[in-house]
């Protein structure tokens, strides 16, 4: 019982003392990297790495996710005779929710984990260490760069997630259920709004991506320097970025719609 | 010249511990300017800690270690860095970065150091991988290199910003006597062209005996043995005799302590 | 250092990002940059506006020709004060009549106007007269019912 009571404990104190290591990992990068100083070419080679190589995943997820809300939203839309709503259906359920929410459960799939095991890898191999001996700061070097390029990549991503959806949305609900494809998108105009939904459901992307990218580098950080501990790290990422996503979703969503 | 300023690393009482365990305890080491010094110890010892201390990525708990008469563990992160500059650490695995090739390896430090135009960099960069042999694999991936050739261009990297003292981890473990050779001399040779002050911490007793001038071997937390390679093979100190031969039993027993054979195998209830 | 390919990767991807936020803008949400002097503002007062809301579209003979911009109550009257934008190149005449109109059975809120006779049109800041409330569901039920059981 005290055993137990003591476990408890002794994890609590472990967990906290996690966050505060995070704490202090994340003021390094933003320290070091100095606002926005992270030399241009490295955050573009970053870009490239985190960005555009998630960009297949995130066109062909994008179109199919537009496909199925298309075919449910019709099912659902008909019951009441109102399929000419579905464009507006497809269109406010992709830029509010599934656009930022599905790029970035993705996203920490494709690229948190490749970052967690890339730091993981220069870790363990004693890159890490190699820089700093050679004076340079792999705060500003390795991590600084990473983190700009996930905060840029994400809400890119999510954009054209989003408007592939409605495309793919449109081709389903257009061609293959007959719905007239003048009211798919003037009912989309009459009822989507420019800050309220697009603006919005950017921002969530944008904190999405620095806390999914702010986890994945401090895992492969903090990783124990095995391959075992760099697999560990990796789940970790996954799990708890993909946790952090829904999580802060609901938050943000209460607070924009102004429900609190 | 003073003694002092002949003196590059030094360290007093150090002690150092490991989460439960005691690495270091009144740990005393004086490292001579322009002199290859090595390190000797059997594995777990700490003395790639002892590396770590010398390049403050860890500080000590007790005690002091100084780098050319600094404190290092009094220095902030600018002053730290700045000193880093001024030596470089041979990783045992090399540590080179995967996702550049060799060339950009070696001219890492330049770009991040200096404002050499392009060509200039060039130039060095061939320049110190032609002294270890290696002009040739300039546009290969670290992954495509032996352990032996990582190696070499792991000091191809170390020595291109000129550093004044080299820190070698392990250089010959897992080698095969070629490269063990080409290894040595080239540790030597770059010793020697550079002017440099160079420490070798290793386990392979023959090879830092055959280049040191000045050799320490660790043991239990403290130095036990030191001297030049003539005075160390003379010494009378059991554990210094062990450790030089490679006895199986000795002072450091064959046996992780456990209870007595015939108790545990006959006595099981 | 020959990273050209991987610039030019990055770069077609940030512009592709860009465009497609301008075609979300534009074609998705019906964004107009419309400056303030494209549109002038008319009034209307109605008894019940049930449901409709800001930005809701302003259409005449089912084109849309504007937006309301506020809804106000007029606490002397209590009755619902509509702000509307129409877009300038759209005259009024002074006779034109307002209502509450709904798209489809469930659909949403919007301001019909139907074109008047008159030859003086409507100027800025002005009031549409004859106003039209929305039909509420409820209402019509209740009058149904009450017509059935006068029967």
């Amino acid at each position: 019982m005290i055993n137990t009571l003591a476990q408890t404990g002794a994890r609590c104190l472990l967990v906290c003392q996690l966050i505060g290591r995070s704490g202090v990992f994340l003021i390094n990068i933003l320290g070091w990297g100095k606002g926005f100083k992270a030399p241009c070419h490295r955050v573009i080679k970053q870009i490239h790495h985190v960005g555009v190589l998630s960009l297949p995943i995130i066109v062909v997820a994008g179109i199919f996710v537009g496909m199925v809300l298309a075919l449910q939203g019709y099912s659902i839309l008909s019951s009441y005779g109102s399929q000419e709503a579905i464009g507006q259906m497809v269109a406010l359920s992709l830029l509010r929710e599934f656009g930022p929410v599905v790029t970035a459960l993705l996203f920490v799939g494709r690229a948190g984990s490749a970052l967690t095991a890339e730091i993981g890898l220069m870790k363990t191999t004693e890159q890490l260490s190699a820089m700093e001996i050679m004076g340079v700061d792999p705060f500003k070097r390795v991590f600084s760069p990473r983190l700009w390029a996930g905060v840029i990549s994400l809400p890119l991503l999510a954009t054209l997630f989003s408007l592939l959806g409605i495309f793919g949305g449109a081709f389903v609900a257009v061609n293959l259920l007959g719905v007239y494809e003048g009211s798919y998108w003037a009912n989309m105009q009459g009822s989507v709004l420019f800050f309220d939904d697009v603006i919005k459901g950017l921002i969530k992307a944008l904190v999405f991506a620095f806390v999914i990218t702010w986890i994945a580098l401090f895992h492969g950080w903090n990783a124990r320097p095995t391959s075992e501990g760099i697999s560990q790290a990796t789940t970790a990422t996954v799990v708890q970025g993909s946790l952090a996503v829904l999580g802060l979703d609901f938050i943000l969503t209460a607070v924009m719609l102004g429900g609190f | 010249m003073s003694l002092k300023a002949q003196i590059f690393v030094e360290c007093h009482h150090v002690g150092f511990r490991r989460e439960d365990k005691t690495v270091f305890s009144g740990l005393n080491m004086a490292i001579k300017k322009g002199q290859i010094t090595a390190i000797l110890g059997p594995s777990g010892t700490g003395k790639t800690t002892l590396l770590k201390l010398f390049c403050g990525q860890l500080i000590a708990a007790t005690g002091e270690v100084l780098i050319d008469g600094q404190d290092i563990a009094e220095l902030n992160r600018v002053d730290l860095f700045k000193l880093r500059q001024r030596m470089s650490l041979l990783f045992q695995t090399g540590a080179l970065f995967t996702d550049m090739n060799v060339f950009e390896n070696v001219a890492f430090a330049l770009r991040e150091h200096t404002r050499l135009p392009e060509h200039m960099i060039r130039d060095l960069v061939l320049l110190r991988l032609d002294s270890v042999g290696l002009r040739g694999a300039a546009d290969l991936m670290p992954s495509q290199l032996s352990g032996g050739m990582a190696r070499r261009v792991a000091l191809a990297r170390s020595l291109a910003l000129d550093p004044e003292l080299i820190l070698y981890d392990e250089p010959f473990t897992g080698q095969d006597p070629i490269s063990m050779g080409v290894l040595v001399n080239l540790i030597r040779q770059v010793h020697e062209d550079l002017n440099l002050t160079s420490v070798l911490v290793t386990h392979d007793v023959k090879e830092a005996l055959s280049i040191a001038d000045q050799v320490f071997i660790l043991a239990q937390g403290r130095v036990i043995g030191s001297g030049t390679p003539e005075q160390i093979k003379q010494s009378d100190d059991p554990l210094v005799k062990q450790f030089l031969y490679g006895h199986v039993d000795g002072p450091v027993p064959f046996h992780y302590p456990a209870p007595n054979l015939t108790e545990q195998v006959l006595h099981h209830d | 250092m020959h990273n050209r390919s991987l610039e030019l990767g990055v770069g077609a991807f940030v512009i592709a990002a860009m465009v497609g936020l301008l075609v979300l803008a534009l074609n998705v949400s019906g964004l107009r940059f419309q400056a303030d002097d494209d549109v002038y503002y008319l009034y209307a007062r109605f008894e019940n506006l049930s449901g409709l809301s800001e930005r809701a579209k302003v259409s005449m003979s089912g084109v849309t020709i504007g937006r309301v911009v506020e809804i106000k109550l007029d606490t002397q009257d209590y009755v619902a004060v509509v702000k509307m934008a129409v877009e300038k190149g759209v005259p009024l005449s002074l006779d034109t009549s307002a209502s509450v109109l709904t798209a489809g059975l469930l659909g949403e809120k919007y301001i019909g106007l139907s074109v008047g006779a008159d030859e003086e049109t409507l100027l800025n800041g002005d009031f549409i007269e004859d106003t039209q409330s929305s039909i509420v569901l409820e209402e019509l039920i209740g009058q149904f019912l009450f017509s059935r059981s006068n029967e």
